[in-house]
């Protein structure tokens, strides 16, 4: 599903992901884990596409079609979706419309047909009272004046509605209550499917109770340094990141 | 100084000039080296941006009223919506018109008014009195559609009687040079003004919205809201004056332009004034000039919508705070629809 080999990342003149490699095979959720500074959020921010992340070397694909050529709106509609840590408020743009732009843009790009008013009033409301988001909430600018668990709940919606075959989850219980990482989870987990890869990314192992990964990866200094079951996840919130930022360093 | 003076005596030195203060980013003297042979007459058929807003029109075609006038009285009876269109079909020719507007005590009026272009390189003055009259309303919402190289001064002079209310809005793109003024006088207590504007620009258009709004009695209202973009090589110009004198205490005006510069040739010249010579009043302006966020580009290109979309919308969203503004809802729903045209954003924003 997904593949990295080598990647190489360049932001302004500092080199953050040094020769990273990544296998994440389809119906599989893979945890990547690490210190601040070890390039997490650069690994996001590149298989996107975010401009001024300037890769040198290496590549990215998933399902053998290369991300890496390809405008950030292109790689959405392969399938691509970031889930941002910190998501943009996008003000006079309510969230219904910005997510119809961006469902029947995706289509377009596929050849697909558009999605009708009312197919995508109907699917919205659904996914949205399985999250709890008020669908007056909706018709507001998107995220503007949400509090951040608010923000996170509409970031898991947006994924929903585009139903992508790639999850990138940049920190996504940075600045979550228990109840509103409860809810976000369960909209993460009804995502699980045969044929989606996940990638989780996140600094604490509180998440990945609520997001149970198959493989753990650590991540120190742009590259990963290991690799293992859930298991792994544990050992880190025991004994922290040293030993690995060391080993990197 | 003004161009419907120079177009009447064939006077290029009557033109504005840069050396005219209120006129340096307008200039028309060096603009134009003759004053253009007048323009033909023609034929108006009924239509126009606002047609399926209201009935009743009042039609200029190119600078002639229905009976051929240049010159026209009228007053409005009773409450109602007039569309009133000024129509140029011309090919560098000239043609002025003149209007006056007066709505009668208590009356509540919309005013749609168009300036529909076609042909090119023409020069068009219109110059509009308005009087309304203690306790009436007026709502104008202007729409200017010309052609890039068309040269277009529209001057409004209002005066406001106690009680009286004036809501504007004005939504261009712009032209060779184009001016779109407005001049008010308040009339204090119980009145109320808004001034409100859009401009798009592309190419190498140009626009100039002027306004200003004299408070000399106490405790009237203004609230301004200017919002436009500029890209290519387009310049936008706001000139929002707000005068306070003396005795006019207790005023409360706001004014807020902003700006948005989508290429790196574009210009916006922005100018507001407050001008107090009362005591006790609650004045504050806030002007801004600056580029799309690319973050929030970036978040919305990350979701599959493609970068030229993605500026669109943004910025039909930014302009749409004014858009909304307006109450008139037919009003409203043809400026909406005309500004996703114009940047080619969504319909349903």
């Amino acid at each position: 599903m997904l593949s990295i080999q080598n990647l190489h990342v360049r932001v302004g003149e500092t080199e953050i992901i040094k020769g990273l490699s990544l296998d994440v095979p389809a119906g599989e959720v893979h945890a990547v884990m690490g210190p601040n500074g070890a390039g997490k959020s650069t690994l996001s921010y590149s298989l996107a596409g975010r401009p001024s992340y300037e890769v040198t070397a290496g590549s990215a694909s998933l399902n053998g079609q290369d991300l890496l050529s390809l405008d950030p709106s292109e790689r959405a509609a392969k399938g691509v979706f970031l889930s941002f840590q910190y998501p943009l408020e996008i003000p006079g743009v309510p969230g219904l419309t910005f997510l119809r732009t961006a469902l029947n843009a995706q289509h377009k790009a596929r050849g697909e047909d558009e999605v009708t008013a009312p197919a995508f009033l109907k699917m919205i409301r659904e996914k949205a009272a399985a999250l709890k988001i008020d669908f007056e909430m909706l018709k507001r600018p998107l995220n503007v004046g949400f509090s951040g668990g608010e923000k996170k709940r509409m970031e898991i919606l947006q994924m929903a509605v585009l139903s992508p075959r790639l999850l990138i989850l940049d920190e996504t219980d940075s600045g979550l209550d228990i109840d509103a990482l409860r809810i976000v989870s369960e909209g993460v987990n009804a995502m699980r499917s045969p044929d989606r890869a996940m990638l989780v990314i996140t600094h604490y192992q509180r998440l990945l109770d609520y997001i149970k990964p198959d493989r753990v990866h650590v991540l120190a200094d742009g590259r990963i340094v290991a690799s293992g079951g859930p298991e792994l996840a544990h050992e880190l919130e025991a004994e922290g990141y040293d030993k690995y930022a060391k080993a990197a360093a | 100084m003004s161009l419907a003076a120079a177009l009447r005596t064939a006077d290029v030195t009557k033109l504005p000039s840069r050396r005219d203060e209120d006129w340096r980013w307008t200039d028309l003297r060096g603009l134009l080296r003759e004053v253009p042979p007048a323009s033909p007459q023609i034929e108006v058929a009924e239509g126009g941006p606002f047609a399926s807003v209201a009935a009743d029109e009042l039609a200029y075609g190119n600078g002639r009223s229905p009976n051929g006038a240049e010159y026209s009285s009228l007053t409005m009876v009773g409450d109602g919506t007039l569309r009133l269109r000024f129509v140029s079909d011309a090919a560098a020719t000239s043609h002025s018109s003149f209007v006056a507007i007066a709505v009668e005590e208590g009356d509540t009026v919309t005013l749609l008014e168009s300036y529909e272009g076609k042909g090119s390189a023409y020069v068009a003055s219109v110059e509009i009195a308005i009087e309304v009259e203690a306790g009436g309303h007026l709502t104008r919402i202007v729409l200017v559609d010309e052609p890039a190289d068309a040269i277009l001064v529209s001057e409004a002079r209002v005066v406001l009687h106690p009680g009286a209310t004036f809501k504007q809005t004005v939504l261009t793109t712009g032209g060779r040079r184009q001016r779109i003024e407005t001049v008010v006088t308040h009339p204090g207590a119980g009145g109320s003004v808004r001034m409100d504007g859009v401009y798009l620009l592309g190419d190498r258009r140009h626009a100039d919205i002027t306004t200003e709004v004299t408070h000399a009695r106490p405790d009237g209202v203004t609230s301004q809201l200017v919002k436009g973009c500029v890209s290519g090589q387009a310049r936008a110009v706001f000139q929002g004056r707000i005068v306070v004198a003396q005795g006019a205490d207790g005023t409360d005006a706001k004014m807020g332009h902003h700006g948005l510069i989508l290429s790196e040739r574009a210009e916006i010249d922005a100018k507001p004034e407050l001008e107090i010579y009362a005591d006790d009043v609650a004045c504050a302006h806030g002007n801004t000039v600056g580029a799309l966020d690319e973050e929030a580009i970036f978040y919305a290109r990350s979701r599959g919508i493609p970068e030229a979309e993605a500026r669109a919308m943004l910025t039909q969203a930014f302009v749409s705070e004014v858009v909304d503004r307006i109450e008139h809802e037919g009003a409203r729903d043809v400026a909406r629809a005309w500004v996703a045209a114009q940047l080619r954003g969504p319909d349903d924003l």
